[in-house]
């Protein structure tokens, strides 16, 4: 065939495009993906009931602190990733922020309590939960952002696939604070943070072999 | 290279408007840049020329299906620049030539020259057209081929208006795949 063909018959009977069609459907995926994250924690573990001390929410709200910017920050690059060419506009060192953060706040909380502690910090009661539940959780919302990608054109699609598996990570995370009693920071540093590490991953290596088009 | 960019950016932002002449203007225009590009690319690595007009092809049928992703508020030149790079790790990956092979380039090396040779790809659209299910190959037929209007191809498919523009859509996807799993064996 000739090009000149394929050009004539591509432009025969064009309909206009919407150029925000992306960001709109992007959006919703990452709207959709929270509520279905969060539906998952309800249904399948329920909120912590002791929401009451003050204590309980301070550490609530840490919680959703860090997961939210790690959602808010990888949102704003897998938005760009999404179109041809975005990955000459996305740093990784600003979605560090947040886990650097997280990290250094353990280490000084570490740091503060006798090493007699440091056990019940680091792994809380339920760290397995944690280590199972968010990875679990991220499932579907990473499925529900792989197929949003699908219909954009990513050209990274490791980097794109690592942002997919980050923000899934991240609302799965976000659900999962509302569930876990583990209060303390060296706890949320290092199974929130390394699940969410754990996700990403996963989504590099997918991202190749699913969003390819 | 300044005024290219600005003229065919003009032109793509028509394109996405729905203007037909604007849409084939812009695409004819790339496809030239691209066979430049892909000539070039591609007998560095010892392939052929039909070869680079395979990857013409896949890489305009990309910028159609793909226009919606194109951000009116950014230069064109980088936006397609991806695209052509993105096809062509695909093309080498999928030929198994080593993927050092491709050098490193310019968003401007795609702009930066043309080749208006009248080369043809390796195979033929209407016969890949018989591999696409029923109401596809009907529809793109009726609006693509024959420039049939929708509710034209409507009554002659016996699909409705949206019947026809999904098909349309969705047969033209497909056929870039097959298109793609052609130029691999």
């Amino acid at each position: 065939m000739k090009t000149e063909d394929l050009v004539t018959v591509l432009s025969t009977r064009i309909e206009p495009v919407n150029h925000r069609m992306v960001g709109w459907t992007m959006g919703i995926a990452l709207a959709t993906s929270a509520l279905v994250a969060l539906g998952l924690m309800l249904v399948g573990l329920g909120i912590r009931a002791d929401l009451t001390t003050g204590r309980a929410l301070a550490f609530l709200l840490l919680k959703l602190a860090f997961t939210v910017g790690v959602v808010a920050i990888s949102s704003i690059y897998l938005m760009r990733l999404a179109r041809p060419g975005g990955e000459r506009r996305t740093s990784s060192i600003r979605i560090m922020m947040p886990f650097a953060a997280i990290v250094l706040l353990a280490a000084i909380s570490l740091g503060l309590a006798p090493s007699s502690h440091w056990d019940e910090m680091v792994l809380g009661d339920q760290w397995l939960e944690c280590l199972l539940s968010i990875p679990i959780i991220a499932i579907v919302p990473f499925a529900i952002i792989v197929a949003a990608m699908r219909k954009a054109a990513p050209t990274n699609l490791e980097r794109a696939g690592a942002f997919a598996g980050l923000i899934a990570g991240g609302v799965s995370a976000m659900a999962y604070a509302l569930h876990c009693t583990d209060d303390s920071l060296p706890f949320i540093a290092l199974w929130y943070g390394g699940t969410i590490a754990i996700c990403t991953w996963v989504g590099a290596r997918f991202g190749p072999q699913r969003l390819r088009w | 290279m300044k005024t290219t960019e600005a003229e065919l950016r003009g032109l793509m932002l028509a394109a996405l408007d729905g203007d037909a002449a604007s849409h084939r203007t812009v695409l004819a225009r790339l496809s030239s840049r691209l066979r430049a590009y892909y000539k070039g690319k591609l007998l560095r690595i010892g392939r052929s020329a039909s070869e680079a007009e395979d990857l013409v092809q896949e890489a305009v049928l990309a910028i159609h299906l793909k226009r919606h992703t194109y951000n009116p508020d950014e230069p064109l030149t980088p936006w397609v620049h991806a695209i052509a790079r993105y096809k062509l790790v695909d093309f080498v990956r999928r030929t198994r030539t080593s993927f050092a092979d491709v050098p490193i380039d310019d968003a401007d090396d795609v702009m930066a020259h043309d080749d208006h040779s009248d080369a043809e790809s390796s195979y033929d659209i209407r016969r890949l057209m018989e591999r696409l299910p029923k109401n596809m190959q009907c529809a793109i037929e009726a609006v693509k081929l024959d420039g049939l209007s929708t509710a034209e191809a409507a009554r002659k498919c016996g699909l409705s208006e949206s019947g026809v523009k999904v098909n349309v859509h969705r047969g033209l996807k497909t056929l870039a795949v097959l298109i793609a799993q052609e130029t691999k064996s």
